[in-house]
């Protein structure tokens, strides 16, 4: 008999399943591989823009009677604000309002996103600023609004406030002992077994099992969050923000504030940096609307640097354990994979730091358990590629070590146990050429299958080492609604409310119109970022093009049945009497398929018709659930790279990095190059310098600035090539497969194994610095 | 358990605040008059008083330089700066690069080589590039990537910044 909790979990993904079930359309795009736009280098459409800096983003709005907003931040992890003094701050001349639990408006709960309420449009369930509890140590206390943002920022200093402490749980190795199993880890279990993997590995023949450790991480968009709220009246809120889901912030306002979504608009022009931070509302958004109701005049608050790794939920910390054994042959005979991750009281947020190694290595014998660890903490939330990115590290770092011990090339390793099924749903992949990334990345990066040991090859002062790993990330699908609207002076308009975060969205987006339209590439437009469109959740996931351009597709095949039906009704027509399945929209038209000259422009046929325009509306449901499908979809890529150690000082440089991708059609190889390009970067910076410090006993952030959370700058980086196989997916809307984050995956591994065979260290626990590899 | 913690000392009661005053700013060729307190930063003078917000602010330290603007042709970080201290230089910021319609070279070069993606960055990167050729000490790819490291850009477009530096760079007389 099953367990409560297992019966529990099946029927939760079981809801899952008839909630959001849905199978991508097993009929091949025809636009697959269609060449006029798609595919091209076209320059971003808001290209301009950017460059000269009339971009608008979140804060940049004017608005006669703007106020500024400054956040003041808990000192402690857990307890209760005992004494509050704002008499100072609010004497001070120019200030307008010390927002504290004492005086802000009453604000509903929010309530956390997930697929199963997707326009939750909160990040987490805690409460904003409605008692005197504290919940984690930088939670925002009070909200000081002035005339400027320096007596704001002055007055802020002045709120002095006492706490009643409480025990607080900081630490993730000191409460490992009451670590649960959380109910999913996304839409999956977080158990699986397959097999007996702990039988399997007894007896395997060669084993590496390893701990492997990731700290916390902070996204640090160069964007900070930032809002500007305005009432117009009691019940109509505008708010700029930057989000990565204006919906989402739409509808958690409505709810916190008691509204309709329609007494919300959420306008987000341009977004600078997401990387899943603003993937929905953090407090900072409704402290905002609550301040602007507070003092009655807009408000605009942009947390500051330090605010934003206080306030805002980075990737968790992990700490994972996984064990393979082989064959002496490297046939893999067991895999297991658990771990740690953090929870908050209030959330669970299970990062799925075993998905890799449920889909990327044939086994007979695999067990995989994930544990959530409760913490006082901000709630961790996403980070790009969220679970794949922690959990390539620790897998792709232990074939690196199995291969060692095998004295085995470490890519001849991964390929003799590429599965031909799904390992752990026994599905087929819809396209999977992982061998094809590798063949190609290992010829261009000119890989030496013998490489001599680890810590022998030096040049000067430079111990010199190369590594690889493999890259991985899944197909999912966005719930988003398109309006297409064709005019009679033969334009195509395609406008949602999701948004543009810097991945290149608008551009494809603008290339597939054309294409998919058979318009003129400047007679294409695509707008979006505002609740008053059709509405698209959050731009996340790497599934924003495919997701849209479904949308778009559906909008395209009912505007050609509007289309015909308007050729009907004209008895002039040369389409009058043709059947919807011998025509297609082509050449800025509707043409005949049997006689490819034969149609009409969309100019002739609304002229016909004396229609202005004709739209029509394209929708595609949520789908996290790819990896339940009848197929197992998603990105896959090669990763080599070459590193150089400083002999004496032990600095670690990324000298050369190389990969080739699977990732599906490109629909722009300019913009997937540089979103491949910034993974890649994000992910050496994993590798080599970014870790949150938390003081244990206060939970205080000891990394409040770019000063000591490090990210890579310019003299980071190394020399770069990136390839694209460029192979359309059979299934998938114009073919295409994740980009954006798929690159980070893998990265920090394929440096770590580098580090390996420059020095002969293996480093489990990242960052690697150099006291590490003394 | 009750810890305390040690409550600011309330504000001085006649408590002196730097007052606001006039203040007159040179920015792309134009002048600009403002009224504003002295404590008021080179960065929130441009973004906040000026509505200049192409100068953008990423960590108000001195950390990342999206704020990076130049000061007499030379590159500075204007959240590090007060706005009163510059009423007798010349500002250019992000909005006067181009003359009307034409770009400068920087900036179609950066279109070209697509050296950024959310844009966030790019103001400081394209002033700080616009400084690093004027200052003329950067031959190669590695001492642009040298001297350019005070501009952050998360979204990592840095091989492309470079490419498009380079370009402009060699399409220009070297200097002495
Ligand atoms: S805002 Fe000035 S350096 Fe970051
Ligand atoms: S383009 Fe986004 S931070 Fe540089």
């Amino acid at each position: 008999m099953k367990s409560i909790k297992a019966a529990l979990i099946d029927a939760t993904l079981n809801t899952v399943e008839t909630l959001v079930g849905h199978l991508p359309d097993p009929a091949p795009d025809p636009l697959r591989n269609a060449r006029e736009f798609i595919g091209k280098p076209y320059p971003r459409v808001d290209g301009r823009l950017k460059v000269t800096g009339q971009a608008r983003y979140a804060t940049e709005h004017p608005i006669a009677g703007m106020t500024h907003a400054v956040v003041v931040h808990s000192s402690i992890a857990k307890g209760k604000i005992s004494h509050l003094d704002t008499q100072a701050a609010e004497s001070v001349p120019g200030v307008l309002a010390v927002m504290t639990h004492r005086n802000a408006p009453r604000m509903k709960t929010p309530e956390t996103a997930s697929l199963f309420n997707p326009v939750a449009g909160s990040n987490t369930s805690v409460p904003v600023m409605q008692s005197a509890d504290i919940t984690w140590n930088g939670e925002a206390v009070a909200v000081v609004v002035a005339e400027t943002l320096e007596l704001a920022n002055y007055a802020a200093g002045l709120v002095g406030i006492r706490y009643e402490e409480e025990p607080a749980a900081l630490s993730l190795e000191a409460e490992k002992g009451n670590a649960t199993i959380p109910t999913l880890v996304v839409t999956q279990s977080p158990e699986v077994n397959i097999g007996d993997a702990k039988a399997a590995l007894a007896v395997a023949p060669v084993v590496s099992d390893q701990e492997y450790e990731t700290p916390w991480q902070n996204q640090h968009a160069m964007e900070p969050h930032a809002s500007i709220a305005a009432w117009m009246g009691k019940d109509q809120l505008l708010v700029y923000d930057s989000t990565q889901s204006p919906p989402g912030v739409q509808h958690n306002l409505a709810r916190m504030f008691d509204l309709k979504p329609e007494q919300v608009r959420v306008v987000t022009e341009f977004v600078g940096g997401a990387f899943g931070g603003k993937v929905a509302a953090w407090s900072n958004v409704p402290l905002a609307a609550a301040a602007a109701r507070l003092v009655g005049r807009p408000v605009k608050l942009a947390l500051s640097r330090a605010g934003v790794s206080m306030v805002v939920g980075g990737r968790t910390l992990t700490q994972q354990r996984v064990a393979l054994g082989a064959t002496l042959d490297g046939k893999l005979t067991a895999m297991i994979h658990t771990g740690y991750g953090m929870r908050t009281t209030k959330d669970v947020w299970a990062e799925q730091y075993t998905f890799p190694i449920r889909h990327l290595y044939a086994s007979p014998n695999i067990h995989v358990l994930q544990k959530v660890v409760r913490l006082d903490r901000v709630q961790n939330s996403y980070m790009r590629a969220p679970g794949e990115t922690p959990g390539s590290f620790a897998l792709e770092s232990a074939m690196d070590e199995l291969a060692h011990k095998l004295g085995l090339d470490p890519v001849e390793l991964r390929m003799r146990n590429e599965p031909d099924k799904d390992p752990t749903h026994g599905t087929y992949f819809s396209s999977r050429h992982l061998r094809e990334a590798y063949a190609l990345a290992a010829g261009k990066f000119g890989w030496d299958p013998q490489r001599p040991e680890p810590g022998t090859q030096r040049e000067g002062d430079w111990l010199i080492g190369t590594g690889v790993a493999t890259a991985f990330y899944p197909v999912q699908q966005l719930p988003v609604t398109i309006k297409a609207r064709i005019t009679a002076d033969g334009h195509v308009e395609v406008s949602t409310s999701s948004i543009e975060m810097g991945v290149g969205l608008a551009t494809v987006q603008t290339q597939h119109i054309a294409e998919r339209f058979g318009v003129p590439y400047e007679r294409a437009r695509y707008l979006h970022g505002d609740t008053d469109l059709p509405m698209s959740q959050a731009s996340g996931g790497s599934a924003a093009t495919s997701s849209v351009g479904a949308a778009i597709h559906a909008a395209a095949d009912k505007l050609t049945e509007k289309l015909l039906k308007l050729a009907q009704r004209n008895k002039q027509s040369v389409l009058r009497g043709v059947k919807r399945k011998n025509v297609e929209l082509r050449a800025g038209g509707l043409y005949r398929l049997d006689q490819p000259a034969v149609g009409e422009s969309y100019e002739q046929l609304l002229g016909a018709s004396g229609q202005a325009f004709v739209e029509a509306e394209g929708s595609v449901p949520a789908s996290a659930l790819v990896l339940n499908m009848k197929t197992s979809m998603a990105s896959y890529g090669a990763h080599f790279c070459e590193v150089r150690v400083h002999a004496r000082t032990r600095q670690v440089q990324v000298r050369r990095f190389m990969s080739a991708f699977d990732c599906g059609r490109i629909m722009n190889p300019q913009t997937a190059r540089s979103q491949i390009v910034g993974g890649i970067i994000m992910g050496i910076g994993m590798a080599l310098m970014e870790e949150a410090v938390y003081d244990e006993r206060t939970g205080r952030l000891m990394t409040p600035s770019l000063g000591e959370y490090h990210v890579p700058v310019h003299a980071d980086v190394p020399e770069f090539e990136v390839y694209f196989l460029d192979e359309p997916d059979p299934v998938m809307p114009m073919g295409t497969k994740p980009v954006g984050e798929v690159s980070i995956v893998g990265t920090a591994a394929a440096v770590a194994n580098a580090v390996f065979q420059a020095t002969g260290i293996r480093v489990r626990h990242l960052p690697i610095t150099a006291d590490k590899l003394l | 358990m009750t810890t305390t913690f040690p409550i600011n000392p309330p504000a001085p009661a006649a408590l002196l605040l730097p007052e606001p005053g006039p203040v007159t700013l040179h920015v792309n060729g134009q002048s600009i008059a403002l009224t504003i307190a002295p404590w008021t930063t080179l960065l929130d003078a441009l973004r906040e008083h000026a509505h200049l917000s192409g100068t953008k602010k990423g960590c108000d330290h001195g950390q990342c330089g999206a704020c990076t603007v130049l000061m007499n042709g030379t590159r500075i970080n204007s959240c590090l700066s007060l706005a009163v201290m510059h009423q007798d230089d010349e500002i250019t910021t992000i909005e006067g690069l181009a003359h009307g319609d034409e770009l400068h070279p920087l900036q179609q070069a950066f279109i070209d080589h697509d050296a950024f993606q959310c844009g966030y960055c790019t103001p400081g990167q394209l002033c700080s590039a616009v400084g690093l050729l004027s200052e003329g000490h950067a031959r190669t790819a590695e001492e642009i990537r040298e001297l350019m490291s005070g501009n952050i850009c998360r979204c990592a477009a840095y091989p492309h910044i470079v490419s498009a530096i380079q370009e402009v760079m060699h399409a220009q007389p070297l200097r002495p």
